[in-house]
Order: structure tokens, then C-alpha cells, then sequence
């Protein structure tokens, strides 16, 4: 009797979960192939009876979710490009040095976390109007690489843990040069801990809103997050088949780059505090 | 030379210092430099404009701000937010990191499901939400209309007593995948015979819980806890896109108020104040973390 009292119990929490995290996505993608009649409906049902593509047609002539995702993609695979080539040294280097800077990295990590945005965004503002960079760019992807950095370097410092130090110190005996070792033994074997943060990286900055709202304002150069909410204030509310399927569009990258990397990413998530 | 065999021997290249230091020095100046002069602004009366103007004004700032009934007002939400948002969070995620461990045939979609709301941004976790809760084409209301369960006849999102509650269990949600995927890895840490020793001396699953896991978490669970508050008293993408602090304030938290008081007001001074007092509550609760984590590695 307990023990039928407890199964029963933990398939509801099975079957919550699977609801409360799963269904939001269901209906999203319900959404996107309603036609304005399905949506109003008075019982409102997963998915319709005759899907209605015209949702995804009319998200993509109107509304510049073209633009913004093109914007997204340029301003997210330049951030991901600088990160994945300024973190590979120093992510070896806080791995393998034990000293004060190693140390100081795992305090940097966590006093970023507190950076309060609001703060620093004030001087930033003000230091980036001033060399004009406002409003483009240049600026934002310096911004993006910079607030980036400390847990993609915490990310692949783990990875580097994980590369035993005697292969390198073997290939060092032999007579390697530093630039070869880190060329021929160590990127080799961090290139799946350099797909990850380079995947986790670009989906940050893909997804990212704060900055893009306070740093840009021309209405051509919006991020895809910055054009959605815009178009949920403006007119998104009475046509949402149309903002669901522009919203299915803008999730399909980052869910897909998210997915290759998702059991690595979920492994390696702690790995670095874990191994110390 | 046990120290040297300690130290790998590349590492004291000084070529790799060479090529760490600008790195470190760019992202000094910066986060760094900008979080000093913020806190610098926070004692002028500067105000965006054409001319950058300033009086240095001292801590009259901080004296607006504390008695600001806005602020504190937004401040109170923010608190509650944090808190509810985490432990909340922390709650689910912890049920959830469970019924994954047990590796029954619901453990991979589980799993699944946990993780990926974390490769979206906050802007569309509002819009998937905004459609869910809509009172006339969203699922929650239409259900509780068809049961004829209370709340049918209220816009959760709208209604002054419901809005807050509504977007504490939306963020729940989103912090729901960093929380479990810890608590997963934490899991795994446990060694297996410690279990098994506990099961053969014939505990009950609420003891082991109790004796056992809990207390091996509890480092995990007090860094998750500590992190979880400040991100999310420092929410800002969902609740702006969501109800923009509406209705009537409700869910006005700090981040919106720091943000509309700088871009909107261009009050950069006050603004810069507003935030060196958030960041103060922050580093409090960071300082506590770090106090209690060191009084458990001694314990240990």
C-alpha cells in the first residue's frame, strides 16, 4: 500500500514536470500554426485542425525578423570568434599555475556574478558615447566579449583539467617548444571543450537583452530579442500566430547548437569547481 | 623538486604569462574600472546630455535614495522576488535532479527538458508566457474557466494581487535548468557505498535524505542559494518584456527602476547611487556565502 501510495506519487511529479517544463514549448509551437480563429477559440486545444503556415510567411515579410536575426547572427559569431581566441591561453594557465593568480581567477569569477549591470553600464555608456560607439557594433560586441569572459575561461579551465599533465610534460622532455605543445598537445585534445564554450558563448550573446536595449537604438541595427519584444509591445498581442512563429524562428539556432553540445555542457557544468 | 614536479613545466613559460596578462588587464579596465567609477558617479549629480556636466555632491544621493519610497518600494519587490524566485527554484530543481537519479525510463526526457530553457533568451520565456496567461487565447485561464476553478475571471498577469506571484513561478522556471544541472552534478559526487552502507543498515528513505544526501549537498546548496538571489535581484530581460513593472508597480523590480531612472530620466548620478546600494546588499549576501562556505570547510 506505501509503496503503490509512493509510485503514484512520484508519476505525478513525473507527469508535472513534464507539463510545466515541456508544455509552454508545445503550445508555442501550437501557436505558430493557428490561424487567427484557432487562437480565439473558446476551448483552446494543443494544436489546430488545419495547421495555418501563412503564420510563418507573414513573420518573416513583415515586422524586420529577417534583419534582426541576420544582426544576431553577425553580432553573435564575432563575439564567439574573439572569446574562442582570447581564452585558450589564459584557461591553460589558470589550470595548470596553483598560485595567486590562479586563486584570484576563482574570486573574479564570483564577484563578476555581482557586477551589477546597472552600475557599470552608467560608465560604459558614457566612455562609449565618447569614442562613438554608441549605437554600433564595435561597441557592443567589446561589451559582449568582455562580460563574457569570466565564465568562458572558468568553462574551459575545467576542460584543461581534465588533459593529464604528463602528456605534456613528456612532449616538453622530448624537446617541444611551448607554442608546440600548446599547438600539437593541447588544442587537439581541447577542441570538444572549445566547441562548448564557443556554443555557450554564442547562444549568451544570442539571447542577450539588457545591453542591446541600452546601447542600440537604430531600428536597423536590432538584435532579434530587441525586435520581439518590440513587436510583442507593439502589435504582438493581436497577431501572436505570427510573433510565435517569428519566436519558433529565433529559438531554432540556439536550441539547435544547444542540443550538440547539451550532455558535454551538462558534465562539464561543475567540473571545474569539482576538481578544484 | 617535488615543487617543480608539481608545477607542470609549461605553465612557468613566461610566454604564457605574457599572453594572459593583457587579457586580464583589458578586462580590468573594462568591468573593473567602470564599477569604480560608478561608484564615483553615485556621488555627483551628473545627467545625460549634450554637455557632460557634474557637481560633486557628496552622499546627498544616498540620502534621496533612502528615502525614496519608490526605491524602497521597488527594493521590498525585489527582495521578496529574489528570495521566493530561489527558493522556489531550488525546491523543484532539487525534486527534479531526484527523479532524474533514479534512471527510470522518465530520467532522459526529464532531463531534457530541464536543461534546454537555458538556451533561451528572457525575451522569448516572456513572449511563451505572455501567450500562456493570456485571458482570452492562453491555456491556464481557458482551463480554469473550463474546471471553474477560482482565477478564471482574473488576468493573472494583470491583476494587482496576482501579478507577483505569476511572475515569481516564471522565474522559477528560468532558473529552474542552472539549478538542476548543479544539483545533478552534486548528486553524482556522493560516493555509491556511503548509499549502499546506509541502505544495508536499514535506513528509511527520509533519514538517508536527512543524514545522508542533504548534509553532502550543503555546500552546493548554499552557493546555489547565495548565486540564485543575486541573479535574480538583479533580474532585468523578463520582467521588462513581461509587465514592464505593471501593474499599478507590482513587480517593479530594482533592475527596472535603476534602468528608467538612467535611460529614461537620464538621472546618471541618482541612478549610480541606486546601484551602489543594490550592489552593497549583494556583496552582504556574497559575504555571507563565503563566511558559512569557510566555517564548513573547517568543520570538514
Amino acid at each position: 500500500m506505501k509503496a503503490l501510495a509512493s509510485k503514484l506519487g512520484i508519476g505525478t511529479l513525473v507527469v508535472f514536470f513534464v507539463v510545466f517544463l515541456g508544455g509552454p514549448f508545445l503550445w508555442l509551437l501550437g501557436m505558430s500554426i493557428k490561424a487567427p480563429i484557432d487562437i480565439l477559440a473558446y476551448e483552446p486545444s494543443l494544436f489546430p485542425e488545419n495547421p495555418y503556415f501563412q503564420n510563418y510567411s507573414d513573420a518573416l515579410e513583415k515586422s524586420g525578423i529577417v534583419r534582426a536575426f541576420l544582426n544576431s547572427i553577425f553580432i553573435s559569431a564575432v563575439s564567439t570568434l574573439f572569446i574562442s581566441i582570447l581564452v585558450v591561453v589564459p584557461a591553460y594557465f589558470f589550470a595548470r599555475n596553483k598560485g595567486f593568480f590562479s586563486k584570484s581567477l576563482a574570486i573574479w569569477i564570483l564577484v563578476s556574478q555581482v557586477f551589477p549591470l546597472s552600475l557599470i553600464i552608467i560608465p560604459l555608456f558614457l566612455a562609449l558615447q565618447r569614442i562613438n560607439l554608441i549605437n554600433s557594433y564595435p561597441g557592443l560586441i567589446i561589451v559582449y566579449v568582455v562580460v563574457n569572459l569570466p565564465f568562458s575561461l572558468w568553462l574551459l579551465r575545467g576542460f584543461v583539467l581534465s588533459i593529464p599533465r604528463e602528456l605534456e610534460d613528456a612532449a616538453r622532455v622530448d624537446g617541444a617548444s611551448f607554442v608546440q605543445v600548446i599547438g600539437f598537445v593541447i588544442l587537439p585534445l581541447l577542441t570538444p571543450g572549445m566547441i562548448v564554450v564557443a556554443v555557450f558563448t554564442f547562444i549568451n550573446v544570442w539571447n542577450e537583452f539588457f545591453f542591446a536595449l541600452v546601447l542600440l537604438s537604430d531600428p536597423e541595427k536590432l538584435t532579434l530579442p530587441l525586435q520581439l519584444a518590440q513587436f510583442l509591445g507593439a502589435e504582438g498581442r493581436g497577431r501572436y500566430g505570427a510573433l510565435a512563429a517569428a519566436t519558433v524562428i529565433a529559438i531554432l539556432p540556439s536550441i539547435g547548437l544547444f542540443a550538440l553540445i547539451q550532455k558535454k555542457f551538462s558534465d562539464n557544468f561543475l567540473a571545474g569547481a569539482v576538481k578544484g | 623538486m617535488s615543487k617543480v614536479k608539481k608545477q607542470s613545466l609549461v605553465a612557468q613559460e613566461p610566454l604564457i604569462i605574457l599572453l594572459s596578462t593583457p587579457l586580464i588587464a583589458g578586462v580590468l579596465l573594462v568591468s573593473v574600472l567602470p564599477t569604480i567609477l560608478g561608484a564615483l558617479t553615485s556621488l555627483t549629480d551628473l545627467e545625460l546630455s549634450y554637455v557632460i556636466q557634474w557637481n560633486f555632491v557628496g552622499l546627498e544621493n544616498f540620502g534621496s535614495a533612502l528615502s525614496d519610497s519608490r526605491f524602497l518600494e521597488s527594493f521590498r519587490i525585489g527582495a521578496i522576488w529574489a528570495l521566493s524566485v530561489t527558493v522556489l527554484a531550488m525546491i523543484l530543481g532539487f525534486t527534479l535532479a531526484l527523479l532524474i537519479e533514479r534512471r527510470k525510463y522518465y530520467s532522459p526526457i526529464l532531463k531534457i527538458l530541464a536543461v534546454f530553457p537555458w538556451a533561451l533568451s528572457p525575451v522569448i520565456i516572456a513572449i511563451i508566457w505572455d501567450m500562456l496567461l493570456n485571458p482570452n487565447s492562453g491555456p491556464i485561464t481557458g482551463y480554469l474557466r473550463k474546471y471553474e476553478l477560482p482565477g478564471a475571471n482574473v488576468s493573472l498577469l494583470y491583476n494587482l494581487n496576482t501579478a507577483l506571484p505569476t511572475v515569481i513561478v516564471i522565474g522559477a522556471w528560468l532558473s529552474l535548468p542552472v539549478v538542476t544541472i548543479s544539483f545533478l552534478a552534486a548528486l553524482k559526487t556522493i560516493p555509491r557505498e556511503m548509499i549502499e552502507a546506509a541502505l544495508i543498515d536499514g535506513t528509511s528513505a527520509s533519514q538517508r535524505m536527512r543524514l545522508l544526501i542533504i548534509p553532502q549537498l550543503r555546500p552546493i546548496i548554499t552557493a546555489l542559494v547565495a548565486l540564485n538571489i543575486i541573479w535574480n535581484f538583479n533580474s532585468f530581460g523578463l520582467i521588462f518584456v513581461l509587465t514592464n513593472g505593471g501593474p499599478g508597480g507590482r513587480t517593479y523590480l530594482p533592475g527596472l527602476f535603476v534602468y528608467e531612472e538612467s535611460f529614461r530620466y537620464g538621472n546618471f548620478g541618482y541612478a549610480a547611487a541606486l546601484g551602489m546600494i543594490i550592489t552593497i546588499a549583494l556583496v552582504i549576501i556574497l559575504g555571507i556565502y563565503v563566511a558559512t562556505r569557510n566555517r564548513n570547510e573547517v568543520e570538514a
